[in-house]
């Protein structure tokens, strides 16, 4: 392809192509302090949707080595929400080395805490917010479970954030870099943060979990304990590869809900969000 | 050379992958997977003599192999538990009919849909057995549904609504609209059972199965993989049975094959490396058209070489029915193209 770059996230490499140079140039300045991987697990292409959509209305198809066969395409100005999109799509259809879990996590002192929840429950807003007050950011989309160890591997992505989380996180963390603002996406507003230094430097380091969180924006504060079946079940649904590891994914998540403490909280806001997850981890 | 190319030579000699570079390690993963390969190259290279990337890649193919071979004997069985009772012969075909037989062309190989063979007589009754079962329609679309009961070989796509399977009943390998018109009785009465109350076709059944469904059906589409297969079934047959290649040449014939299956031949020699006898290895210049079909895929996995793609997708229709009923088929897919893009 005509531009390239790639781009190491945690343990998986990704080479990404494009017929245009923007996209490109978007994601290398995003991902500058990433490291590269020469050989990569994935390839992500970002192709003109069609050969006039090159200069015509320019858009860009989400291609890789795995696809949805309905995937739209999406505005040459949304490039790097299609370049997000076809990554992880690749994490999802294609990693097997670990149980994926579609959550945000966060580690204190070699204990990861993990976040699973519906879109627009806040889990990849509080783990932007924990991760600039004393926490390190392990991920807002995915946190790989090792089946041999239990152990929580970092996917530490640019931290997609959308419509009001963009301002509450502008807000709360000044000092950190963020990318363009891509307006009226499918997904709504959309504006990338780079995570905090110690996250991209750190990412190769996995960490224990030690409790998991099933976070409800919009309520009044409350908090639930959630039985080991409960939370097995609802992992189950918050995995990509669960069925395609077949018994290996099996015993990796009944493993980790039997071992691991589950609540799930309301919150209204997120600074009572930040200040329940630190009283509940000093219980623990 | 194409990235397909590549694929072709590591997968006939896979010592090769030891001097390969990034770049070229870039380029062969994404043809794999394109072609659906990558089971197949994981367990032909190595693991230990690659870089800890690749070793990563071709370990997650190694267990998606694993897993879909488990998930497509399962199919298999879970259809035999429903049929069983009607008591008529029932074919595996295909990638499923590979593994449930051990042969080394399962090994690695993608399996998607479960593939049956049964007589022609028997359909409606099997149908009417995997409805009541949970299967349903894919495709609830009354021309579809219509074609493929006029003109095609199988039933329409069934899908089991739990398990998420597909299931495609045939009740000869080719649609009745292609020029060669194989010997379906012959093929059920020749099948070898496995023991459990399915089959698998005879070895040159197999082969020749292999070749018409690339050759004589189809656009050559993600055909590499079928080549592989051919490979695999070829070699093993000719070490279990020093008297295969005369079968195969017998047998071709009363499933009016013959020259689909010598070209499979000879294209998996010249791709693969297969020993073939010497008889069968009289190239044609068409060969050269097809290997180049048969290799269109480059380094970032995308098809390439559009006109021969395109020759081979007009041939693919060609063959496949008369033209006056490609034209009215191709008239109604166009105008329900049009329709599609009106709603959208």
């Amino acid at each position: 392809m005509r531009h390239a770059t790639s781009i190491r996230v945690g343990p998986i490499g990704f080479r990404i192509g494009s017929d245009f140079a923007a996209p490109i140039a978007a994601l290398r300045a995003l991902y500058a302090d990433y490291p590269k991987s020469t050989i990569a697990h994935f390839s992500v292409r970002l192709p003109a949707s069609a050969p006039w959509r090159w200069l015509i209305r320019p858009a860009v198809a989400i291609e890789g080595d795995y696809m949805l066969p309905d995937a739209a395409p999406l505005p040459l100005a949304q490039g790097l929400l299609a370049a997000e999109m076809a990554m992880n799509l690749q994490v999802a259809l294609g990693h097997r080395r670990h149980l994926l879990l579609h959550a945000s996590c966060v580690e204190r002192d070699g204990r990861a805490l993990l976040m699973t929840g519906e879109s627009g429950s806040g889990k990849s807003t509080l783990a932007a917010l924990l991760g600039t007050r004393g926490w390190r950011f392990m991920g807002d989309e995915f946190v790989l479970i090792a089946p041999e160890s239990g152990d929580a591997y970092a996917f530490p992505r640019a931290i997609s954030l959308k419509n009001q989380a963009i301002n509450v996180a502008e807000r709360a963390c000044p000092t950190e870099r963020f990318g363009p603002r891509l307006i009226a996406t499918p997904k709504g507003d959309i504006r990338h943060m780079v995570p905090p230094a110690d996250a991209i430097a750190r990412m190769d380091e996995p960490a224990r979990p030690a409790l998991l969180l099933f976070p409800t924006f919009g309520e009044q504060r409350d908090v639930r304990p959630v039985g080991a079946a409960e939370a097995f079940v609802r992992l189950t649904q918050a995995s990509t590869n669960y069925t395609a590891l077949g018994e290996r994914g099996f015993r990796t998540l009944t493993d980790l809900v039997e071992r691991v403490p589950a609540r799930a909280i309301d919150y209204p806001d997120s600074d009572s969000a930040i200040a329940l997850v630190e009283t509940l981890w000093r219980d623990l | 050379m194409t990235a397909a190319s590549l694929l072709a030579r590591v997968l006939a000699e896979p010592d090769r992958a030891a001097g390969l570079d990034p770049t070229a390690w870039n380029a062969l993963i994404a043809a794999a997977r394109a072609e659906q390969l990558i089971g197949s190259l994981a367990l032909r290279v190595d693991l230990a003599a690659v870089p800890p990337t690749v070793a990563d890649v071709l370990h997650d193919a190694r267990d998606a192999a694993i897993e879909q071979r488990r998930t497509a004997l399962w199919e298999a069985e879970m259809t035999r538990r429903v049929l069983a009772p009607l008591g008529v012969p029932l074919v595996l075909l295909k990638g499923t009919a590979f593994v449930a037989a051990g042969l080394s062309a399962g090994q690695g190989r993608h399996i998607g849909d479960l593939d049956l063979l049964a007589p022609r007589g028997v359909l409606p009754a099997v149908e009417q057995a995997l409805l009541e079962a949970g299967w349903a329609w894919a495709k609830p679309d009354a021309y579809d549904d219509d074609y493929y009961r006029r003109w095609m070989h199988e039933l329409p796509p069934l899908i089991h609504r739990e398990r998420d399977r597909m299931i495609d009943v045939h009740h000869t390998i080719l649609p009745p609209t292609a020029r060669p018109i194989p010997d379906a009785d012959a093929l059920i009465a020749g099948a070898v059972p496995l023991g459990n109350g399915l089959s698998v076709l005879a070895p040159a059944d197999m082969v020749i199965h292999a070749a018409l469904h690339l050759f004589a059906d189809g656009d050559l589409a993600g055909g590499l993989r079928n080549l592989w297969d051919i490979d695999h079934l070829l070699r093993e047959c000719a070490d279990d049975d020093a008297d295969f290649w005369l079968k195969l040449h017998a047998r071709a014939a009363e499933h009016q094959a013959s020259a689909y299956v010598a070209r499979a031949a000879r294209l998996s020699a010249r791709l693969f490396g297969t020993p073939i006898p010497s008889a069968w290895n009289r190239p044609r210049m068409s060969d050269q058209l097809f290997a180049r079909r048969l290799l269109a895929r480059d380094d970032w996995g995308r098809e390439t070489r559009p006109a021969t793609r395109l020759a081979f997708y007009v041939r693919s229709h060609w063959i496949r029915m008369p033209p006056l009923l490609l034209a009215r088929h191709l008239l109604i897919k166009a105008r329900r193209r049009a329709a599609d893009a009106r709603a959208r």
